[in-house]
């Protein structure tokens, strides 16, 4: 085991993050943390559902799921007994825009975590037996889905918002579009969507960066992949003209679930963090905010009503949700739009805003107390190039948002008349 | 690890429990109060769960809508958890701002007005709180098999409570169950983080030490008899997807035969640790139950539960059944494992890989602050902090011999419940 002095954990900034690219294209990022002796890996190859085919959507999260059962190298069980009998982890997602992983080991196991993480990526086989059973347990997570009236109405609120638009379509398809996936859709896409241009390496733990750095190129340094395709661009989002609702029926619920809301900043632009404060007061600060306070605390409508902002390489949404009775759901949604008028009607007081920009600055550092915390928030750094000093002038930044800032972003993304508003429920 | 902690009880009682930890400028505040739906009874189940939720609803000093406002201005994080045994309030706060978390948990000890509209209003959040509940398929089997594994224990109710007794529970019976078990003498104030132990001292004397203890009232528990037959159970609902749970009485934490199980569990279905809060999990791809059940493709997922209480309360395995199989065929092939377990003992090697999981998933949760917190407190709940700091010394210390005579004793048909539910597929 690694003994050094213990030290005290501060913000990430560029003077200890550890950067660097490598020629065929792989980005890694390092930092040291010695307090425990761990370490994890966060990650993304630039790849996901939007390189789906519309009648094999599901695609890349397929792909993903099927890395781990079985390598040119090693079986599925080979695979597992070499993370588990360690205490080790490692999974991968397909999201919209990547292909993410994320892993954990104790320190003397990162080279195997890895030369793992690079085996899985480039020589999967897909044994034909696993692609079956995958296959059900996708199929499966789907019928559960059916039934989740948070899952629904948040699927539904996403089909009204992103009319037209990628983002409209699950990254977990539908039954007919897993049951249509054969074997050879989940090689091609490996064959031609993975690939070291775009892939981002983030390790955070009881290493030394050169150590660390060495590590990867030992495992990476090597793969080149010359038919690596590059994703499409985004289209523009339609802009609504009036509300649009939609009714997910879902037969024998007791209660049901009710998402309201509008597109949102991309997460690197200038008016994320207006919006982000923003919301926090709308529909998070304390227990929920405006929201909550309304729907859960005056009213006694439901045990979760709060806002969600989501934001990301392209458009975002910012939705409220909350879970009702069904006998209330007119009468929540009454609530919601009237605070979201309020809301774009008038700015927010200015003991609301710094209740929030304290609440921000000082769950900063909560936030960074673990490796893995540290890690996404260097793979956000990474992603939206918000610069390797961004957490350290974070407060600064925070704390000059006015709330007529507020106000006018608000104002640009929020239209009272023009929301999705999706039920999903008996 | 380190585990070395500052240990005292106050005159009134308050069992107080400090970790200094100087990796992060973060300390962990939990307050433990000894009561949760164990010490319910029929007409009043789930009262404490709503309890806790009204102990966010003000006092003099921190009125309803002061109070998270306070905490969240600081730039921390609380919450509050009840259980079978035990609730338990927290906060994490940036280092410099944790006296404002002493003096809402001190003041709300024994302050909270429980105002009668804020009652009212709460009942629909807790009953819409049940509702959320309800829409779920393994919260409706799980209550089942609970009920049908306990006659005459208390852990025979789910935490939040039947319907029936959400809707009656008045104002006066809340207030009094909060005055009969909310106490310093009931409680466990446990710290973990960047602080001086002697400071800190000073602080929790200063704002907890006047506080009035009163004993809470003697409890009646009534042992749970041997039970005499396999029991069955059978849900009905919503859905396409079927599910079992097969649920064994299982020892109380402080049982010797709670290792020798919490080994057995991690052979059977994979490893869990206690961490609460973050650290991560280990996957159970190598389990023996993952590789008959899943890899046959007769379910597509399982997972195994053992908690550690006061009372003897129940190891569960719980799997989704494959769309195209029935729970009947995934119990057999589950009874077929559990059999090879009874006769045969486990390898030595698969103890030892068991213990070398339950040691990292312990340094992935000592990284978290909050993590420590919650131990510090939470093992003084059933046990002591002692059992928390000898728990992978206790692990390490199993024998093959041991699994197999837990094994033999608890694994039995005559001691589980297995509970199905039956999707309605489409005839709803």
């Amino acid at each position: 085991m690694i003994t050094h002095k213990q030290h005290k954990n501060t913000l990430p900034g560029a003077d200890d993050i550890t950067r660097d690219i490598l020629a065929n294209g792989i980005t890694t990022l390092v930092r040291s943390n010695f307090n425990n002796p761990s370490v994890v890996i966060h990650g993304y190859l630039n790849t996901g559902a939007l390189q789906d085919p519309d009648d094999k959507l599901g695609l890349a999260d397929f792909t993903a799921s099927m890395l781990m059962r079985g390598t040119q190298q090693h079986t599925f069980n080979q695979v597992y007994e070499l993370l588990e009998s360690s205490g080790a982890s490692l999974g991968f997602s397909g999201n919209i825009h990547t292909t993410s992983f994320s892993g954990k080991a104790l320190i003397e196991d990162l080279p195997m975590l890895l030369n793992l993480l690079f085996e899985l990526i480039t020589s999967p086989v897909f044994p034909q037996s696993y692609v079956e059973k995958m296959r059900s347990q996708l199929l499966t997570g789907l019928a559960l889905r059916s039934q989740d009236t948070a899952e629904m109405a948040n699927l539904a609120f996403d089909q009204l918002l992103f009319a037209g638009h990628p983002y409209s379509r699950p990254e977990d398809g539908y039954p007919e579009t897993i049951s249509k996936i054969t074997r050879d859709d989940l090689v091609q896409f490996q064959k031609y969507n993975y690939g070291p241009r775009g892939m981002v390496l983030v390790i955070v733990g009881a290493i030394e960066p050169p150590h660390a750095l060495d590590l990867v190129k030992a495992a990476f340094t090597g793969w080149i992949n010359p038919e690596q395709t590059t994703p499409p661009a985004l289209p523009e989002l339609n802009p609504f003209s009036s509300t649009l609702e939609r009714k997910e029926t879902i037969t024998g619920k007791v209660q049901s679930d009710i998402v309201v809301g509008c597109s949102g900043p991309r997460r690197n632009s200038a008016e994320y963090l207006p919006i982000s404060l923003g919301n926090n007061i709308l529909g998070q600060f304390g227990m929920y905010g405006r929201i909550g306070d309304v729907v859960r605390e005056q009213s006694g409508l439901a045990y979760y009503a709060y806002t969600r902002l989501n934001s990301g390489i392209g458009p975002g949404s910012w939705q409220v949700s909350a879970g009702v009775n069904p006998v209330n759901v007119e009468k929540t949604i009454a609530l919601v739009q009237e605070e979201l008028a309020r809301f774009v009607r008038q700015p927010v007081k200015v003991e609301e805003l710094q209740d929030s920009q304290a609440n921000f600055i000082g769950r900063l550092p909560l936030s960074m107390e673990s490796n893995a915390g540290v890690a996404s928030a260097l793979v956000s750094l990474e992603r939206y190039q918000l610069g390797l000093d961004y957490l350290r002038g974070y407060a600064d930044k925070v704390k000059a948002v006015t709330p007529s800032e507020i106000l006018e972003a608000g104002q640009r993304f929020l239209d009272p008349h023009k929301l999705a508003i999706a039920v999903a429920g008996p | 690890m380190e585990n070395e902690i500052t240990a005292c009880r106050l005159e009134n009682g308050l069992q107080v429990q400090l970790k200094e930890l100087h990796a992060s400028p973060i300390i962990s505040s939990w307050v433990w109060y000894r009561v949760g739906s164990r010490n319910e009874t029929p007409g009043i189940t789930g009262i404490s769960h709503w309890v806790e939720h009204m102990q966010f609803k003000g006092t003099p000093r921190f009125p309803q809508g002061v109070m998270d406002k306070v905490i969240s201005r600081e730039g921390g994080t609380w919450n509050a958890f009840t259980y079978l045994d035990w609730t338990t309030f927290f906060e994490t706060m940036p280092a410099e701002k944790i006296d404002t978390a002493l003096q809402l948990e001190a003041d709300r000890m024994v302050n909270s007005l429980y105002d009668l509209e804020e009652v009212s209003s709460e009942r629909n959040v807790i009953i819409s709180e049940r509702e959320g509940n309800e829409n779920e398929p393994l919260f409706q089997l799980g209550e089942a098999v609970q009920k049908a594994a306990f006659s005459v224990h208390s852990y025979r109710h789910e935490v939040i409570g039947d319907m029936n007794d959400l809707h009656s529970i008045q104002r006066d019976d809340l207030y009094r169950y909060y005055q009969q078990y909310y106490s310093p003498s009931n409680a466990v104030l446990a710290i973990a983080g960047d602080f001086d132990a002697e400071k800190m001292l000073v602080k929790i004397q200063a704002e907890f030490g006047e506080l009035t203890a009163s004993s809470p009232p003697p409890s009646f528990i009534p042992s749970e008899p041997t039970p005499a037959t396999q029991q069955w159970v059978d849900v009905n609902g919503p859905g396409e997807t079927a599910f079992m749970q097969v649920a064994y009485h299982a020892p109380q934490a402080c049982q010797a035969d709670f290792f020798p199980f919490t080994v057995l569990d991690s052979l059977l279905t994979g490893p869990s640790g206690l961490n609460m809060f973050g650290g991560g999990g280990i996957s159970n791809k190598t389990s023996r139950l993952y590789q008959k059940l899943v890899e046959t493709q007769l379910v597509v997922g399982v997972h195994g539960g053992l908690s550690a209480t006061i009372d003897p309360y129940l190891y569960d395995i719980t799997v989704t059944i494959h769309p195209e199989r029935q729970p009947e065929e995934a119990l057999l092939t589950l009874d077929e494992e559990i059999d090879r377990v009874l006769q045969s003992p486990v390898t030595e090697a698969e103890v030892q890989r068991a213990i070398k999981q339950a040691r990292a998933l312990f340094v992935y949760g000592a990284e978290n602050v909050t993590n420590q917190g919650f131990w510090l407190g939470y093992s003084e709940m059933f046990a002591s902090y002692d059992w928390f700091t000898r728990y992978l010394e206790h692990l390490s210390e199993v024998t093959p011999e041991d699994i197999w005579q837990v094994a033999r004793k608890y694994l039995t048909r005559a001691n589980r419940v297995v509970g199905i539910y039956h999707p309605a597929k489409g005839n709803q």
